[in-house]
């Protein structure tokens, strides 16, 4: 009726086989069932897996110890395949920052013809004014575009060399919130007044940007699902490999009466620690590839004249990151112990 | 306490491990179960553990059909019982006493309670001394002490054996069943599975034979 388990480790030794009861020892009361023995007190913590949740989630984690460079190897693996969706996700993080403030208020500059004089352009101007639609109209003469990109480019000096002034007048016009669409029929009909040389909409690049980064996005999303995926199976793997090197206890255990629960447990807490360790190695990654990118990041911004702060994962996403990598490694151990017990039902 | 009612199975294979069986043991009644090795005798225990469950008819253990137990219900009738296994399934990877307390950490003692409980059934079978050692040290009958102790510590009403005197001389048989005689004169139903007819006659109790699946003799007394 014995599972054949045992029969390959049946050279036990015979020894002395003396029929007369061994004599009594006097053994210390209450001692080893508790573990209290300072020499089995770790050995004991391996053995069985008692009712105290922590002193259970200890020996969990004293298993993993047990072999830690293989233990490493998981939680490498899972940090990477946490990680990799995570600095995508920073990534776009940061490019929104920066890409709201620009899309806050669409705006049209107008440039007008070189041969439009001032008088005329205050007078556009004037008359745009008057325009509902528009919330703010700024007139930059040709004079004053001149002081501005003297002060601003530096190229000064050459402008001398020309001899006349190239820079247009431009009206600079922030419209009243509208839709896209109908900004781009303001563009147009804007553009088609003859003083007007060009109209230009900068919505359009805005646009260009918002689509490329919702494509992005949703590859982080799917990246983030296979990625997700791979963590369940490796630490499901990992799990099945562990309930293979228990298998006796396992057997014996069901024989006199464990519950599915009882076996499940350990297991549970095993898979409860790759998620949160790799979890928390996935974010010490991604914390490190930022410190990487920041000074590159910092010389760009300061190229810009623009103070930019690279924003890492915060507190909620940080929870959810660890929260979801736990709760993977708590399905992950579930399937592979139901597997497991399921494959050892009596039929 | 046991009761098979007309109990067959059968294997995918075809093969008939047991046909039309029917007996009864009763409350505090010892039993043997003999017959060569195939006639059936290890299904037969099977079935009343449920590590396996008939193709036809009704095994009720304690008044209770095992037909109605689901799986969830399955660890709860196991702990009813106490099994001594052939190759007494020891586990290397801890001491005696771990071994022996396993079934009672299982059932959900403290640990205190659980200690004292092992101890005493260590003591029963003459291994007190040896509790801190890891049973591969141990003799073979050593081991099968370990194995009774094991079986035993949670009080089961009904006791199990698959030839537990399988691998011992002679003397040693004798030893072990004084033991399963003695559980017996406390109340314990014990059913023996062994293919040792010189002990068993020896023994003077009930004995029921297997041959091919058939029961051949109930030999009630």
């Amino acid at each position: 009726m014995a599972e054949d388990n045992n029969n390959r480790r049946q050279g036990a030794p015979r020894g002395a086989q003396k029929v007369t009861p061994p004599p009594r020892q006097v053994v210390k009361r209450g001692a080893s069932a508790t573990g209290r023995r300072p020499a089995a007190k770790r050995a004991s913590a391996l053995r069985y897996d008692s009712d105290n949740p922590w002193q259970t989630a200890k020996t969990a984690f004293a298993r993993l110890l047990v072999s830690p460079a293989a233990t490493m190897m998981t939680i490498a693996v899972l940090a990477i395949a946490l990680a990799l969706p995570g600095v995508l996700y920073v990534g776009l993080k940061n490019i929104h920052q920066v890409s709201t403030s620009w899309q806050g208020d669409p705006r049209i500059a107008l440039y007008l013809e070189l041969s439009v004089d001032d008088s005329q352009a205050a007078e556009l101007s004037r008359y745009l004014q008057q325009r509902e639609d528009l919330a703010e109209v700024e007139l930059i003469s040709r004079k004053d575009g001149l002081e501005q990109f003297r002060s601003l480019s530096g190229f000064g000096d050459v402008i001398s060399y020309l001899g006349y002034n190239p820079i247009p007048a431009v009206i600079n016009i922030e419209p009243q919130r509208m839709s896209d669409d109908e900004l781009i029929e303001l563009q147009q009909q804007l553009e088609l007044d003859p003083l007007v040389a060009e109209a230009s909409l900068d919505m359009i690049w805005v646009q260009r940007l918002n689509s490329a980064l919702e494509v992005t996005q949703r590859l982080t999303v799917m990246l983030g699902l296979l990625l997700g995926l791979a963590v369940l199976l490796v630490i499901g793997n990992t799990v099945r490999v562990s309930i293979e090197s228990r298998r006796d206890e396992i057997v014996v255990a069901k024989l006199v009466g464990a519950t599915d629960g009882w076996v499940r447990r350990p297991f549970l807490y095993t898979g409860a620690w790759y998620g949160i360790l790799g979890g928390v190695c996935g974010w010490g990654l991604i914390q490190a590839a930022l410190m990487l990118l920041d000074t590159p990041v910092q010389k760009l911004s300061g190229l810009y004249q623009n103070a930019f702060v690279l924003l890492g994962p915060d507190l909620i996403e940080t929870s959810i990151l660890i929260g979801t990598s736990l709760l993977l490694g708590l399905i992950g151990a579930w399937v592979a112990v139901s597997r497991y017990l399921r494959s050892i039902e009596p039929r | 306490m046991i009761q098979f009612d007309n109990v067959s199975k059968s294997y995918d294979t075809g093969h008939d491990a047991l046909s039309n069986i029917s007996f009864a043991l009763n409350s505090g009644e010892m039993a043997f179960l003999t017959g060569h090795s195939g006639a059936g005798k290890s299904t037969l225990l099977k079935l009343i553990m449920l590590m396996e469950r008939p193709t036809r008819g009704q095994v009720l253990v304690g008044e209770q059909n095992l037909a109605t137990l689901d799986r969830s219900q399955i660890p709860y009738h196991r702990r009813r019982i106490g099994v001594v296994f052939q190759n007494h399934q020891l586990l290397f990877d801890r001491t005696v006493f771990d071994n022996v307390v396993l079934p009672l950490m299982i059932c959900g003692f403290t640990a205190r309670d659980a200690g004292r409980r092992a101890r005493a059934a260590l003591d029963k079978v003459g291994l007190l001394s040896k509790e801190r050692v890891n049973p591969i040290a141990l003799s073979t009958g050593e081991q099968q002490r370990v194995g009774i102790a094991r079986a035993i510590v949670h009080k089961p009403q009904l006791l199990l054996a698959d030839e537990p005197t399988g691998n011992l001389d002679p003397q040693l048989s004798e030893e072990i069943m004084r033991l399963f005689l003695e559980f017996n004169l406390h109340g314990t139903t014990v059913l023996i599975a062994s293919h040792d007819m010189g002990l068993i006659q020896r023994m003077q109790v009930r004995t029921l034979s297997l041959r091919q699946g058939r029961l051949l003799s109930d030999g009630r007394r």
